[in-house]
C-alpha cells in the first residue's frame, strides 16, 4: 500500500464501520430474526420457520390503511404543490423567489412532531369543529378520521414535493412556450403540451420522495388517527414495545421494506417508458 | 394563481402561528384566547422533566451532528480516490441509510443492539477484574448518537460530494505542483471551498437529531428526549405548556435553519463570481 492509499483507507473507515454496525448488522439481524421464533419471555428464539410470513395477513389493515392512504397523500401533495411550485417558477418575481422558496422548505425541517400536534389542536374539540358549531353549521367530527391523518400528511409532506416540481419547471426552456405561443396553441395548450410533461420528472421525484416517507410513518396517524386510522409503522410500534414479538415484527418490516422496493421499482419503470415515448414524440 | 400561493402559505404557517399564539394565553383553555402570559414558559422551564429531556436531546444532537459531519467530511474527501466495486457498495449503503424509513432503523437497531449486548454482557463480567462494579452494555444516550450519526452522516456525505463536484480540481493539483504537503493543500485550498457545506452539514443534523421521535423511541432505552417527552404528554392531553415547549423547539429549529442557508448561500456567491 503507498502513503496514498494508507490515507483514502484511514478516511473512508470510520464511515464504512459506522455504516457496517448501524446499518448493515442491524438489516441482517431483522431479515435472520424474521424467520425465528417468539421467545416465551417476548424477543427472538433461534428457529427457521416461514409462519411469520404466512401470518403476515394478520396486519392486512395495517397494509390496506397504508397502500390507500400513502398513495392518496402523495397524489394530494402533488395535486396541491403543484400551482404553487408553477408560480414560483414562472410568475414570482425574482426578487422574492429566494425568499419564498426558502418559506416553503423551512417547515420541512421543523418538528413534524410539533407540527401534527398543531392540527390535533386546530381540528380538535376545541378547534375547527366549536368554530363551524358557533357559526350554526353544526360540529362534525374531524380528528382521529382518515381525513385528520390526510390533513396531516399534506401538512407534513408538501414542501417537500414543491422543490423537485420547481427544479424541473426552473430548468424548463422558455423558448419552447413562445414557440408553441408563436404556432398559435393558446395558453392551456401549451401548458398541456409542453409545460406539463417537461416537468414530469420533477413530479416523479416528489412523488418517490414522499410516497417513501409515507410508507414508514408512524407519527401522524399515531396523533391524527387515534388509534382508528393505523399504518404499517403503529403496528411495527405495537408488535416491539408492547407484545415484544420481535420475529413477527421483523417480518412485517421487512415486508414493509419490500413492498417499498416493488413500489419504487415499478414506479421508475413506469416513468422511464414514459419519458421514452415523450423522447420519440418529440422526435416526430 | 397569487392568491393560491398565499392560501399554501397560510396554511403552512397559521397552524405553526396560533400554537405559538395560545403559548402566550393566560387561560388554561384552547377556545379562547384569554390575555397575554408568559407563565406556560416559566413552567415548562421550571419542569425539571423538561429540562432534563432537553439536556439530553441536546446532548445527542451535538454529539451526533459533530460526529457524523467529522466522519462524513472524511469519507467523502476520501472517496474521491475510490473507484469501482468498492465505491459502488459504499455509494449504495449510503442511500439506503438516508432511504430507509426512520422506523425500520428504529426496531433493528433494537434488536441487534440488545442481542448483541445480550452476548457481550457475560464476556464483559467474565473477563472484569475481581472488585469494582462490573460495566454493562445497555441501550441509552451512546446508541441514540451512532443511530442519529448513521442518517446525519450520510446526508454530510451527500452534501459535501454535491459541493465537491462543484469545485476546480486544477487548483488542488496546482497547489501540490508549488510543492504544498497533502495536509496543507487541504487546509489552505479544499478547506475554504468546502466549509460552508461542512457546515450546513452540520447544522441539518443538529436539527435532524434534535426533532427525531421515532429513532429515539427505539433506542434511547431508558432516556427521555424532548420529542418523546412531548409525545407522551400529548397522549395526556393538550395542555398550554406543550404549546410553549413546542414554540421553543420550532425556534430553535427555524434560528438554525436560517443560519445553514445564510452559511450555503455565502459559499454559493463567490464559487458563481469565480
Amino acid at each position: 500500500m503507498t502513503r496514498r492509499d494508507i490515507r483514502t483507507w484511514l478516511l473512508v473507515a470510520p464511515a464504512a464501520a459506522w455504516l457496517l454496525v448501524m446499518l448493515v448488522l442491524p438489516l441482517v439481524v431483522v431479515v435472520v430474526f424474521s424467520f425465528g421464533e417468539r421467545a416465551e419471555a417476548g424477543g427472538y428464539a433461534p428457529a427457521f420457520t416461514l409462519d411469520n410470513y404466512l401470518n403476515l395477513g394478520a396486519r392486512a389493515t395495517a397494509f390496506a390503511n397504508t397502500l390507500t392512504l400513502a398513495p392518496l397523500g402523495t397524489l394530494a401533495c402533488l395535486v396541491l404543490a403543484y400551482p404553487l411550485a408553477y408560480f414560483l417558477a414562472m410568475r414570482a418575481s425574482p426578487r422574492w423567489r429566494t425568499l419564498l422558496l426558502i418559506l416553503v422548505i423551512v417547515p420541512f425541517w421543523t418538528s413534524i412532531l410539533i407540527r401534527s400536534y398543531a392540527w390535533i389542536f386546530l381540528l380538535g374539540g376545541q378547534g375547527i369543529p366549536s368554530l363551524l358549531n358557533a357559526l350554526g353549521l353544526g360540529s362534525p367530527r374531524l380528528i382521529n378520521t382518515p381525513f385528520a391523518v390526510l390533513v396531516g400528511i399534506v401538512y407534513g409532506y408538501l414542501p417537500l414535493m414543491v422543490f423537485p416540481i420547481y427544479v424541473s419547471l426552473d430548468r424548463l426552456d422558455k423558448r419552447l412556450l413562445e414557440a408553441s405561443a408563436d404556432l398559435g396553441a393558446p395558453p392551456w395548450r401549451s401548458f398541456l403540451q409542453v409545460t406539463l410533461p417537461l416537468s414530469m420528472p420533477g413530479m416523479a421525484t416528489g412523488s418517490m420522495l414522499v410516497f417513501i416517507l409515507l410508507m414508514g410513518e408512524f407519527l401522524i396517524p399515531a396523533m391524527l388517527g387515534g388509534g382508528k386510522v393505523f399504518f404499517v409503522g403503529n403496528a411495527l410500534v405495537d408488535l416491539f414495545l408492547q407484545s415484544r414479538n420481535w420475529p413477527f415484527g421483523s417480518a412485517v418490516a421487512a415486508a414493509l421494506v419490500l413492498v417499498m422496493l416493488v413500489a419504487v421499482t415499478l414506479y421508475m419503470r413506469f416513468t422511464r417508458s414514459w419519458a421514452g415515448t415523450r423522447d420519440d414524440v418529440s422526435l416526430m | 394563481m397569487r392568491l393560491y400561493a398565499l392560501a399554501i402559505y397560510l396554511f403552512l404557517y397559521v397552524p405553526i402561528g396560533i400554537i405559538a399564539l395560545f403559548s402566550f394565553n393566560a387561560g388554561r383553555h384552547a377556545s379562547q384566547f384569554t390575555g397575554f402570559s408568559v407563565q406556560w414558559y416559566g413552567k415548562a422551564l421550571s419542569n425539571p422533566f423538561v429540562m432534563d429531556a432537553l439536556r439530553t436531546s441536546l446532548t445527542v444532537a451535538l454529539a451526533s451532528a459533530t460526529l457524523a459531519t467529522a466522519a462524513g467530511t472524511a469519507a467523502a474527501l476520501g472517496l474521491q480516490s475510490v473507484r469501482g466495486r468498492v465505491r459502488a457498495v459504499f455509494d449504495a449503503l449510503v442511500y439506503v441509510a438516508v432511504m430507509v424509513p426512520g422506523i425500520v432503523i428504529g426496531i433493528a437497531t433494537l434488536i441487534a443492539l440488545v442481542t448483541l449486548f445480550g452476548w457481550i454482557n457475560p464476556v464483559l463480567a467474565a473477563l472484569w477484574p475481581e472488585g469494582g462494579p462490573v460495566p454493562q452494555l445497555s441501550l441509552g444516550i451512546g446508541s441514540l448518537i451512532l443511530a442519529h450519526g448513521l442518517f446525519s452522516m450520510a446526508l454530510a456525505i451527500i452534501i459535501l460530494r454535491a459541493r465537491m463536484a462543484g469545485m476546480d480540481r486544477s487548483l488542488v493539483e496546482a497547489s501540490a505542483d508549488l510543492g504544498a504537503t497533502p495536509w496543507g493543500t487541504f487546509r489552505q485550498v479544499t478547506l475554504p471551498q468546502i466549509l460552508p457545506a461542512i457546515l450546513a452539514a452540520f447544522l441539518l443534523s443538529f436539527t435532524f437529531s434534535f426533532d427525531d421521535f421515532i429513532v429515539a423511541f427505539f433506542v434511547a432505552g431508558s432516556n427521555t428526549t424532548l420529542p418523546i417527552y412531548v409525545f407522551s404528554s400529548i397522549r395526556r392531553g393538550v395542555t398550554p405548556e406543550i404549546n410553549a415547549i413546542g414554540t421553543m423547539v420550532l425556534a430553535v429549529s427555524l434560528v438554525i435553519l436560517v443560519l445553514a442557508q445564510a452559511i450555503l448561500q455565502r459559499g454559493r456567491r463567490p464559487a458563481r463570481a469565480a
